[in-house]
């Protein structure tokens, strides 16, 4: 039993070491990076669309973290902005940085991007917008009415796109997700973290 | 800054000295003297040289005199104790590795036919995949791996199981919880972070689920009869400490926010991989290989020395899954160190499990168990030293946000992982249900499909992302460039998934064959019968 016990305790421990070091100092650090001030906190609005993106795993193919020029310079060429910091983060709960680049980072797709049409259209069938695109449609975040209302947004989809007879309108949840999408622009300048030249070796 | 950086500095010193000191310790109190006769724990007395493998046609029956009878006996009986709780998350999980696959070859498919199946929201590609995700990682994985460390309990301990209900009521538990959560995923409700998918609220069956099925464990460990304990109990019982703890530091809610929760989230995801199913899957094979062949492990020492080495450097890799990320240098300088590190208890495995093999290859050729394993084992080598070298900066930046990591996360969670507990099974399920494998023809077809599924599958996403990445890392290139030269290799990871999902399917109707006693009644079943005299070889 003493064995078992010592076992068990000493794996024990080794995690609780890993935790202070990958968790607890990290987050004493990461607490006290400083918001920047071009950075406004999301509406509410905003936060119902960040939900839609969450629950349809647009993280699973789009990052949210642009890299350093001097670890690879693409990103700056490609226009997704300036190297993000922690204090870019400070409103995302849960963060949603991304493991994948299946398609373009979307930390500043807002500033990019900023037209509604285009968003909607683009969620509505990404091929009527990009032709070779691999990203899903989502019709079913948008409806077809015969005659739409004054209070519907109308999305002008190409006819060879379009299903079913009618006009397509977005839902509240479609108009919700592109604007936490506009949100996402981080164009203003940011005092990069301090180790940061470290990391570039 | 200046503080955490001295802090840092101070730490590492203390750390340094406190490691020194255990060296000191462990040598002065002798601790590494366990050799020859602590490998031999696992076999009965005059057992070595018998091979033991009931998933084999002709697996010839132990029986060596008296001495080793009453063993055979008391473990046949040890063998049978966990019958119902061991069942119990065994066929929970070959269900849901086929639900799983199915979830993941839908995925796969979507990736290069974006209209398959686009019109429903829950089969959205951004549902289905971290479906397949949870439900092979948590279903499959995690529950096979639970199933066999029961049964090896009472081998290990060799004493019946105490408190196998507890477990039965786990797998219950465990099983409304991934019932919920992949329902909770699919209507939307995802806590938004990879690996913590599952509403944090339904983690509490988890938790509970994970806690009863180790209380058998703890409660039989107090029987053992056994003096020393074998290494792959000490990689059971350290799993058994590290997931609960990090489970519950995960699922928090709220107290991680913004970039420290990044950190949180590669901290959990890569130790659910290193201190969680790599302890199981490793441990299995340090019990499965010298057992089927008959021979202890070639040095327990450097077994003992991987399992504290592993502990040590598994646990602080995370970090290297973000790296060039908003996160600060130290930090994922820290994880690339340790990434780098674990070479060293991945090559005392490597040691043992291959060096126990040398001379006995041949054996690969009638045993399916041994295959599997070893394969198995011999995965973990690759995809180990492989991750080593992906967590290094200059090789990171091309492999980053790329199908390279998906491909090298497959070769580990199936070609390592999955392969051990599919060998595990077939050792297992004869000796709980009294009941022989039906069909040798279907456990070669489950082989070849899985082996030829994850061969395609691995080299297609390698090749494929490392082109992705060398197209993403250069500015000058349109990013849809990187896009359009995947499809190829997408078209063929699907094929590779389709493969393994066919032997899958083929693997759970061969198991519901046992499981219900179908198929032709074996003469002669090679379960502990001391029946040398019929067999006069």
């Amino acid at each position: 039993m003493k064995k078992t016990v010592a076992i068990m305790a000493g794996a024990a421990l080794i995690l609780l070491f890993a935790t202070v070091m990958l968790v607890f100092l990290p987050y004493v650090q990461l607490d006290s990076e400083p918001v920047p001030e071009g950075l406004e906190p999301y509406t509410a609005q905003e936060l119902r669309g960040r939900q839609s993106y969450i629950a349809n795993g647009c993280l699973y193919c789009h990052s949210q973290q642009p890299r350093d020029p001097g670890f690879s310079d693409a990103d700056r060429m490609r226009g997704w902005g300036r190297a993000s910091v922690p204090g870019d983060y400070a409103y995302d709960e849960p963060q949603l940085m991304g493991t994948m680049r299946t398609g373009p980072d979307l930390f500043n797709i807002g500033a990019r991007q900023p037209s509604v049409a285009w968003q909607l259209l683009h969620l509505y069938d990404p091929r009527a917008v990009v032709p070779d695109s691999i990203m899903p449609p989502y019709r079913f975040l948008f409806e077809v009415v015969d005659e739409p209302l004054p209070e519907h947004t109308v999305v002008n989809v190409p006819p060879e796109f379009r299903q079913g007879h009618g006009v397509v309108v977005a839902t509240q949840q479609a108009l919700d997700l592109v604007a936490y999408l506009l949100a996402l622009d981080h164009t203003y300048p940011a005092d990069v973290l301090p180790e940061a030249e470290e990391a570039q070796e | 800054m200046t503080p955490t950086i001295t802090f840092l500095l101070i730490l590492t010193f203390i750390v340094s000295v406190g490691g020194l000191l255990v060296l000191v310790w462990s040598i002065a109190t002798d601790q590494f003297r366990h050799g020859k006769r602590a490998a031999r724990t696992i076999f009965a007395p005059g057992e070595v040289g018998q091979e033991e493998d009931p998933a084999h046609e002709d697996s010839p029956v132990e029986a060596t005199g008296a001495p080793a009878e009453a063993e055979f006996e008391a473990r046949r009986i040890a063998d049978t104790s966990s019958r119902t709780p061991v069942l119990a998350w065994l066929a929970s999980a070959v269900a849901w590795l086929a639900i799983g696959s199915i979830y993941g070859l839908i995925a796969s498919l979507k990736m290069h036919l974006p209209e398959f199946l686009a019109d429903d929201a829950v089969l959205t590609f951004g549902r289905v995949r971290p479906m397949h995700l949870n439900a092979v990682a948590y279903g499959w994985a995690s529950m096979a791996g639970v199933g066999i460390a029961i049964w090896l309990v009472p081998r290990l301990f060799k004493t019946p199981l105490v408190g196998g209900r507890f477990a039965t009521a786990g797998a219950i538990t465990w099983n409304i919880g991934m019932v919920l959560g992949l329902a909770a995923i699919g209507a939307g409700f995802s806590d938004g972070e990879e690996w913590l998918e599952f509403p944090w609220q339904l983690d509490l069956f988890f938790v509970i689920g994970g806690a009863l099925a180790a209380a058998p464990l703890l409660l039989t460990v107090r029987n053992r009869t056994v003096e020393h304990l074998y290494v792959t109990s000490w990689y059971l019982m350290a799993a058994l400490v590290w997931f609960p703890v990090l489970f519950l530091i995960a699922n928090i809610p709220n107290i991680f926010p913004g970039a420290s929760g990044a950190t949180v989230n590669w901290w959990f995801a890569h130790n659910v991989l290193g201190l969680w199913v790599t302890p199981i899957g490793v441990g299995i094979a340090y019990y499965l290989i010298p057992k089927i062949l008959g021979k202890p492990i070639i040095s327990y020492q450097l077994s003992l020395l991987g399992f504290w080495a592993l502990a040590l450097f598994y646990s602080q890799v995370g970090i290297h899954h973000l790296i060039g990320g908003p996160v600060p240098g130290w930090l994922v300088t820290l994880s690339i160190v340790h990434s780098v590190m674990m070479a060293v208890p991945v090559i005392t495995v490597a040691i043992n499990h291959h060096g126990t093999m040398m001379g006995s290859f041949g054996k690969l050729k009638t045993s399916p168990t041994l295959r599997f394993v070893w394969i198995g084992s011999l995965m973990y080598t690759v995809a180990s030293l492989q991750g080593s070298i992906e967590a290094l900066r200059s090789v990171n930046v091309i492999t980053h946000f790329t199908h390279y990591t998906v491909g090298h996360a497959h070769l580990g969670l199936y070609g390592f992982l999955s392969f051990i507990l599919f060998g595990a099974i077939y050792f297992a399920m004869p000796r709980l249900m009294a009941w022989e494998w039906p069909s040798r023809r279907l456990i070669s077809l489950h082989f070849w499909l899985a082996s030829g599924g994850i061969l395609v599958y691995v080299v297609a996403l390698s090749v494929g992302g490392w082109l992705q990445g060398l197209a993403l890392i250069d500015g000058s290139v349109p990013f849809m460039d990187s896009v359009r030269l995947t499809i190829p290799y997408l078209e063929a990871r699907s094929i590779g998934g389709a493969m393994m999902t066919a032997g899958h399917i083929v693997f759970a109707a061969h198991f519901l064959m046992v499981l219900l006693r179908r198929g032709q009644r074996r003469e002669r079943p090679t379960l502990f019968r001391s029946v040398a005299s019929e067999v006069a070889s």
